[in-house]
């Protein structure tokens, strides 16, 4: 008897673990399917992994530690512009340039933590904005060094391992960047599951009683602004190798803004949720600003009242009760 | 024995209303003391001001001879001054398991260590099951929160401050909201706190107070009006004054 209620209770421990083997599984294969069914637009797929990317760090910020954010690009931003500049000036190697990207992005993740920390609730939100915005002048007005709006181009990176090249095809680089992808979501699937994950998950529901556990918050949530401007600079990062130009889009407002709406389309606080949201998002963008460039947004506009109506938590949310009910149906038939 | 705890002429204003008033007051190793007061009296804020939540205008708090009054509250609890809270402020989506184990793992000064599995440390899990079981809360262990009982999760309010092994605890209103059915099991689990721990307790139920505490201080408008031994509160007449018509229910239980 004993026996059994330990043996039940240790099964939703193990369960985390197989979940995220069966979710990196999944990825790789929707991942591989669209390499198979798309081959003529693994450009556009490859943008979709690099703003993958940028909507997993906000995610970090803002599904796992409840701070909002509304310039999250600073970060994506600031990793292809470094990695862009790094390869006109002869660092050409692929990850090498990726390292560059994500440091840079911590680095302005630091600052902008540092920043943005200070403030609470609303304010904070218009720090984000003012940060973003401040970084879009800066890029713009450094044209000799990132070729201000004309953006900034002529990269020619190497080719990986010294043998797959970045062709007009974009295979090399949807690969590469799919592989980045299930790096990185394996890395942050462990790291939401650390003690620190944890913390930041409490932080986001009641930092006092965390700061009454004794745990200091600033230091907590300063760390997870690196790893996410980590994340955010390898999308960008990736963008710029695969694209081969760096824009000021790229650190932009719309960009942000536009990072926010696919995460709640997909669900805060859940990585997967930032990858179904990611993908949903630009494949109506794709799509249906292809039949109607006008309309799209209003299009996207529905779907969006939609959701928060209908699937507040978002999709993944959703699909979440949706599997809670399965399992709950079937531990009952089991039993 | 050493005074281990002393708060002197604690003041506190909320924009006009003096809600402490020169509050003064000290305790000792292993000492069980009660602190009553009609609603509104100041007791929260009391303990909000000794642990550093709210900043004091003026006076003292030293904790084992040591002057906490400009540390922040993190750096208090750090140094073993740990309360509860009179509704309870727990995380619904986490089990209470989690909660003692990332007690535990502050303590350790593991708490936020990235490269580490949060169900991998066992000393740490070996702790918090023992935690859990010395309070009866085993059972709803990996349940989250949200989904055991109100009493289970004032225990588990309990189980935090002791896996945080503090040197002086406050108890704000241990037993609040929880059905008089369930009020033993907390008494029972105050009763068997560790005996060189200082104690304070807020709890307007008199028979709790007259079992628990040697040592009773009545705080009305945020003023000191009695300290004494349990059994001459009720015959105070500054005491039976304050509780009338505010309180004047425990007067008669009393
Ligand atoms: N942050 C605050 N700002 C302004 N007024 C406050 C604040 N906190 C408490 N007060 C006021 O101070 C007074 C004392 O409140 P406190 O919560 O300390 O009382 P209490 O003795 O704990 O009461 P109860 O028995 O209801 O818990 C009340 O009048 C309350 O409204
Ligand atoms: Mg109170």
């Amino acid at each position: 008897m004993a026996n059994a209620t330990l043996q039940s209770a240790a099964a939703p421990r193990l369960r985390p673990l197989g979940r995220d083997l069966i979710g990196l599984a999944l990825i790789a294969l929707a991942g591989l399917s669209g390499y198979w069914l798309f081959p003529d637009n693994l450009a556009f797929l490859t943008r979709v992994i690099s703003v993958a990317l940028l909507v997993l760090s906000l995610d970090l910020v803002v599904g796992y530690c409840g701070i909002a954010s509304l310039g999250q690009a600073a970060l994506y931003g600031a990793g292809a512009y470094a990695a862009g500049i790094a390869c006109i000036n002869g660092i050409t190697d692929p990850i090498l340039l990726i390292l560059i990207g994500a440091v840079a992005g911590a680095v302005t993740g630091l600052f902008t933590g540092a920043v943005m920390l200070r403030a609470h609730g609303l304010p904070q939100l218009v720090l984000s904005i003012a940060l973003v915005q401040l970084l879009h002048e800066a890029a713009n007005k450094a044209s000799w060094l990132t070729g201000g709006s004309d953006g900034l181009s002529g990269m020619a990176p190497a080719p990986l391992f010294g043998v797959f090249e970045f062709d007009l095809w974009g295979r090399s680089a949807y690969l590469f960047g799919l592989c980045l992808l299930l790096v990185v979501f394996a890395v942050l699937s462990l790291i939401v599951r650390s003690p620190f994950g944890m913390v930041c998950r409490g932080l986001k529901e009641d930092p006092l009683r965390i700061s009454a556990l004794g745990i200091y918050a600033f230091p907590v949530l300063l760390k997870m602004f690196v790893i996410s401007g980590a994340v955010a600079g390898t999308g960008g990062a990736l963008a710029a190798i695969a694209t081969q130009v760096v824009g000021l889009d790229s650190v932009s407002f719309e960009l942000s803004a536009n990072a926010l709406v696919m995460l709640v389309l997909g669900g805060i606080g859940h990585l997967y949720g930032a990858l179904i949201g990611t993908v949903i998002f630009m494949a109506l963008e794709h799509t249906v600003a292809a039949i109607n460039p006008f309309h799209w947004m209003t299009l996207v506009g529905a779907v969006l009242i939609a959701i928060v109506l209908f699937a507040p938590r978002g999709l993944s949310g959703t699909l979440d009760q949706i599997a809670a009910l399965l399992t709950r149906r079937g531990g009952r038939a089991g039993r | 024995m050493t005074t281990l705890f002393e708060v002197s002429r604690l003041s506190k204003e909320f924009g006009g209303l003096k809600v402490s008033r020169d509050i003064s007051l000290s305790m000792a190793e292993g000492e069980r003391l009660a602190l009553i007061g009609p609603n509104g009296a100041g007791k929260t804020t009391f303990v909000n001001l000794v642990t550093g939540r709210l900043r004091p205008d003026a006076g003292q708090v030293r904790l084992a001879g040591e002057d906490v009054t400009a540390l922040g509250a993190v750096q208090r609890v750090r140094r073993g001054l740990v309360r509860t809270f009179q509704v309870t402020r727990l995380f619904p989506d986490m089990t209470p398991e989690e909660h003692v184990i990332m007690t535990v793992l502050q303590r350790h000064g593991k708490a936020t260590r990235i490269l580490a599995r949060f169900h991998g440390d066992s000393a740490a899990s070996d702790e918090a099951a023992e935690i859990l079981a010395t309070l009866g809360l085993t059972e709803v262990a990996r349940r989250k929160v949200a989904t055991i009982a109100y009493g289970q999760q004032r225990l588990l309010e309990i189980a935090i401050a002791l896996a945080q092994r503090p040197k002086v605890l406050l108890l704000d209103e241990p037993a609040a909201g929880v059905p008089s059915a369930d009020t033993p099991r907390i008494e029972e689990a105050l009763a068997r706190l560790p005996a060189s721990l200082a104690v304070l307790m807020i709890e307007h139920d008199m028979d709790l107070v007259f079992r628990f505490a040697k040592r009773v201080v009545v705080l009305a408008a945020g003023e000191l009006i009695f300290e004494g031994p349990p059994a001459d509160v009720a015959r105070d007449p500054l005491v039976r004054e304050a509780y009338l018509g505010s309180y004047a229910h425990a007067g008669s239980q009393a």
